[in-house]
């Protein structure tokens, strides 16, 4: 049987508003980018440096992250508890998605401490 | 005009595997029928094993819910010239629930998703002495709910119930939840919804609204979920 223990809050109605709420910081994070390329069609180096020399910018970018983070986790849970459980796979079901959910729990974790450390590691 | 019927058979007992058989029928020009006359032509007249369930036959029992060239529905009010395509009509059991045989499904894990929710009325004031009373827009909130057949159409439509039968409550049973929910005679709101506030029986709906293009009596299982979304998000913010 499956449980809830991997569930990222083990409540269906906080993990959905955190899905919505994430999703939105997201498409804020790239709707802001995609402008700003569009406003510098010729971008160097120097403006792409500034840009992100902003601490505004840095936060904005960090909480992109983590609104990423989040959402992929609530999306490939939800997936993992779909497609890999006993009804397919039979006893082998636990396994396959314990190795999915850790594969992607480690990526999700070095993706975030990767972007951090890449974000705020641009000098000001 | 002749028409090809092929329809999915299984008797766990004697074959191996499901196989579709063909049935070929010669009817007069423009002649018309509902998919479950059509059933009981080929009982009668060319193989009377085919095994499938009805009773009302006038849409009111729930009983034959099938899938009708792709698309789920009751073949006692699916009439072949909207469903047969190309003088061609495949019926097959209700999509992801165990075979019993031919089109008999095993709807138990259906039920259970249904009596999950409590279907019934839940009051603890003291019982009146005639009936407990309802004002008209009151009365008006349970319309669209309380015509569920129980057919299955919806929930075995909806790929999320075919994913998680044993934790998603699925379409036709949340409609049925919501039944109780929206009935202002109901005291048990508070236990219902918590009944409902884990990852699986509500929050695996994913909007994909299979339910509500199948139902056979026009109602809308995701619009009834979205109102119990709206009451879980009420009551726990
Ligand atoms: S909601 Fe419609 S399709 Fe679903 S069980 Fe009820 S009557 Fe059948
Ligand atoms: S809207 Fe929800 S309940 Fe209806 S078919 Fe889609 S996932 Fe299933
Ligand atoms: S036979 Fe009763 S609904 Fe079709």
């Amino acid at each position: 049987m499956l449980n809830n223990a991997t569930s990222l809050s083990r409540s269906g109605l906080r993990d959905w508003l955190i899905q919505r709420a994430t999703a939105i910081i997201l498409s804020a994070y790239f709707i802001f980018i995609l402008v700003y390329l569009f406003r510098h069609p010729h971008l160097t180096y120097y403006e792409w440096h500034a840009l992100f020399s902003n601490t505004w910018v840095k936060i904005f970018s960090v909480m992109a992250l983590i609104a990423m983070v989040l959402h992929s986790w609530i999306g490939l849970w939800t997936i993992s508890t779909d497609y890999f459980i006993a009804r397919f796979q039979g006893s082998k079901a636990v396994y396959i998605r314990l190795a999915f959910q850790g594969f992607f729990a480690l990526l999700l974790l070095i993706y975030l401490l990767f972007g951090v450390q890449i974000l705020w590691g641009v000098s000001s | 005009m002749n028409l090809l019927v092929q329809i999915y058979r299984y008797n766990p007992c004697v074959h191996d595997h499901p196989y579709l058989q063909d049935y070929s029928i010669d009817f007069p020009a423009e002649t018309d029928m509902m998919v479950l006359d059509l059933l009981h032509l080929i009982q009668e007249t060319q193989d009377e094993t085919l095994s499938f369930r009805r009773s009302c036959r006038e849409g009111v029992c729930g009983s034959d819910g099938m899938n009708i060239n792709g698309v789920n529905g009751l073949a006692c009010i699916m009439p072949l010239s909207q469903v047969v395509k190309k003088n061609k009509l495949v019926l097959r059991p209700l999509p992801g629930m165990p075979v019993v045989r031919d089109l008999v499904v095993d709807m138990a894990l259906f039920y259970k998703q249904y009596e999950k929710i409590q279907p019934y009325l839940i009051n603890d004031q003291p019982i009146p002495v005639q009936e407990r009373l309802q004002t008209p827009e009151d009365r008006e909130k349970l319309d669209g709910l309380y015509e569920c057949i129980l057919c299955a159409c919806c929930s075995t439509a909806c790929p999320s119930f075919w994913w998680n039968p044993e934790k998603y409550i699925g379409p036709a049973g949340l409609l049925q939840s919501y039944r109780f929910l929206a009935d202002s005679r109901d005291t048990a709101k508070k236990e219902r919804l918590s009944n409902l506030s884990d990852p699986f029986s509500v929050f695996r709906c994913r909007g994909i609204l299979n339910c509500v293009n199948v139902c056979p009596k026009g109602l809308n299982p995701a619009k009834a979920i979205g109102h119990i979304r709206h009451l879980l998000l009420e009551e726990s913010t």
